[in-house]
């Protein structure tokens, strides 16, 4: 893997240089033509389309020098379809701002596959509206392989609708030549030590859940009353000073550079800036971390059956290894980790890659209809933008 | 329509001439504007869809709930706006009065910043505030960052979002001012000196006034588009120094409410038009002219 540009040293070069910006990707949003899918109005048909136009989020795929994806290319080989990959997703709300007039208008969105993650309110409220298709799963044998904890969240009970792309984990990252491990919640929110120089999350779902779980309450499960306690807490936290900022991707550029000494902060991310900053620590914290997962989508007016075959070929086991071995997150399909061993068995043994069960158990699934509550989303906006 | 045409219509021609431009802000302008009161007057969620209601709580609970977003926006527009013009002014004086044959260069060296985005401009400014930075430790030794910062970091505080906005706005205060300060015949302040002024007061009762239309063509470029701005304060400050741009943009782009949105940016735009009714009141009209 030598020749490769991993996300690790993109993530690297972007710190360096002062941080990770959310604006390529609307600018290749903006580049990126609104032709429609091959079978708009054949949508049942078992016939391939020519092209299969895939948005996804930046890095998120293996990637070779030069912009090529190994994976992509060996899709197009086996079944002759051209995959048009775009890396135009940059948050969830953004995106999907982006594709909400043509689904409310019932047009196509130019888009075959799309990937939102479950702890934002979007696919939930995408199946609800009916905005997007259903799966053909007969064109989907390998989602046999998808991890047992994966197969019926209660958004889509199913999995109608969706395939998990990637998961990540929501725990605490710190700097260990400036501080003592930052192991809890509390410890983040009341260590006078780190006044000033602590991140929490944009992401609703990500810090209500850290906080719950601190405050021995059940993010899986939110109540008028945990989520006022949850939302005091966070309140008091940053009436004090010791909260510096919410952050979105730029906390990474903001703890590299020591600005920040300890943060919330995803999995994946820790996993690659480790590899430029041996210094950086992360952990769940021990009162209870938070799983998420990306979503692979059909929207509505996307050739359901190219996209459904895509998904069967990125479930081997052996392809998803390939993406996990440059991705990092955590892997959904089984049997990637066994594919991966041989090659590269240090992403293979990486508990943040392949977690164990005692971490899963640590980590609790945010409650969607919590996510989805208008007035939880009002009350969240008005706290981090005060 | 030759020139024959024009020839027979002769009282026509001004407004021919003014047809492609008030087609454009027809267009562009007044219809978007048009949607956008529609669309303030909309109650809904985007679960059920909005529908137009005449919903003018709209406006009364922006108000209620934001008025700290507004006042705040309009303070660090003030403070940068004022902190550019002390900034441009005696660097427009100098480029004007004794730019020479570098007059050129010197105002492309204020425009060239401008070349490089705004967004890679304003990050820059995390790294220059970084705790570990250059200014922080200068400040700190001068015992300024108890004033200026808060608990010895300066990056997410109203002062680093103040700075941003100078810095980001400057150009469009220091352009006017030295178009300004070139067009005054330097014979008057010769003039003034034979009847015995002092420098400064020459200064004061002559080529100050002269420049009035440049300060005022420069604070309006300035403190309009930094009342709506909101990248400086997301970038650079802290949750606590978020403007009404940053509560426009998250009530949009986050909350998917777009009434309040709208509504919001129609109270922020109704007294930016007050502020500018009083000020040109008090300057007199005729200097927004020039």
């Amino acid at each position: 893997m030598t020749d490769q540009i991993t996300r690790r040293v993109f993530l690297r070069r972007a710190a360096a240089s002062g941080s990770i910006l959310t604006v390529p990707g609307l600018l290749a949003a903006c580049g990126g033509g609104k032709s429609s899918p091959g079978a708009t109005s054949d949508t049942t048909s078992h016939q391939l389309a020519k092209t299969l136009h895939f948005s996804n989020w930046t890095l998120y795929i293996d990637n070779v020098k030069g912009g090529g994806h190994p994976s992509l290319e060996q899709f197009q080989k086996k079944y002759g379809v051209h995959v048009d990959y775009r890396e135009d997703i940059n948050d969830n709300p953004t995106f999907f701002s982006k594709i909400e007039p043509d689904l409310e208008r019932g047009q196509s969105t130019g888009r075959d596959i799309i990937v939102m993650t479950d702890n934002s309110r979007y696919p939930a409220l995408l199946v609800q509206k009916g905005w997007v298709e259903k799966l053909d799963k007969s064109a989907i044998p390998n989602i046999k392989n998808l991890v047992p904890q994966q197969r019926n969240p209660s958004w889509d009970p199913n999995r109608e609708h969706s395939l998990p792309w990637q998961s990540g984990f929501t725990g605490i990252g710190w700097n260990e030549k400036l501080t003592d491990p930052v192991t809890s919640m509390g410890d983040l929110l009341g260590n006078k030590k780190l006044k000033g120089k602590v991140g929490l999350l944009t992401e609703f779902a990500d810090t209500l859940a850290l906080v719950m779980a601190y405050n021995g309450d059940d993010p899986s499960h939110v109540t008028d009353q945990t989520f006022n306690k949850a939302m005091n807490t966070i309140q008091k936290a940053v009436d004090s000073g010791q909260i510096r900022q919410f952050y979105g991707n730029d906390y990474a550029s903001a703890l590299s550079s020591g600005d920040l000494v300890a943060t919330m902060a995803w999995s994946g991310d820790i996993v690659q800036l480790q590899a430029d900053n041996s210094h950086l620590k992360w952990q769940l914290p021990v009162d209870g971390g938070d799983i998420w997962t990306d979503n692979m989508l059909i929207p509505k007016g996307g050739n359901v059956y190219t996209a459904s075959v895509y998904m069967n070929f990125v479930y081997e086991p052996k392809i998803a290894a390939e993406i996990e071995d440059y991705v990092n997150y955590v892997c959904p399909v089984l049997g990637a980790k066994e594919a991966l061993v041989k090659k590269d068995p240090a992403i293979a043994n990486n508990p943040l890659i392949f977690p164990t069960k005692q971490m899963l158990d640590n980590a609790h699934v945010m409650d969607p209809t919590a996510v989805n509550n208008e007035k939880y989303q009002t009350a969240w906006q008005n706290l981090t933008s005060a | 329509m030759g020139l024959g045409f024009l020839h027979r219509h002769r009282g026509s021609t001004p407004y021919l001439l003014l047809a492609p431009g008030m087609l454009f802000l027809v267009v562009f302008f007044l219809v978007p504007l048009g949607f956008l009161a529609y669309q303030s007057l909309e109650s809904g969620s985007i679960d059920f869809g909005y529908a137009f209601t005449w919903a003018w709580d709209n406006y009364s609970s922006a108000i209620s709930g934001y008025g700290t977003q507004f006042k705040r926006s309009f303070v660090y527009a003030g403070i940068a706006t004022a902190i550019a013009l002390l900034v441009s002014y005696p660097v427009a004086y100098w480029i004007a009065f004794r730019g020479g044959r570098w007059k050129n260069l010197l105002l492309l060296c204020i425009v060239a910043p401008f070349f490089v985005t705004y967004l890679i401009r304003t990050l820059a400014w995390q790294t220059i505030l970084s705790d570990n930075g250059l200014v922080v430790r200068t400040l700190g030794s001068l015992h300024l960052l108890g004033v200026l910062g808060q608990d010895g970091h300066i990056l997410a505080t109203g002062t680093a979002v103040v700075a941003g906005i100078t810095y980001n706005f400057l150009p469009f205060m220091a352009l006017p001012l030295y178009v300004s300060l070139e067009q005054i015949d330097h014979t008057l302040i010769e003039a003034a000196e034979d009847l015995y002024a002092s420098k400064l007061t020459a200064f004061f009762r002559v080529t100050f006034p002269l420049s009035l239309p440049g300060v005022v063509a420069g604070t309006l470029l300035t403190f309009i588009p930094a009342a709506g701005d909101f990248i400086n304060a997301q970038l650079l400050g802290s949750t606590t120094n978020h403007m009404i741009g940053n509560v426009i943009n998250s009530k949009y782009n986050e909350l998917i409410d777009y009434p309040a949105a709208a509504a919001m940016s129609f109270i922020l735009m109704a007294i930016i038009l007050a502020l500018v009714l009083i000020y040109a009141r008090a300057v007199g009209s005729e200097k927004l002219t020039g």
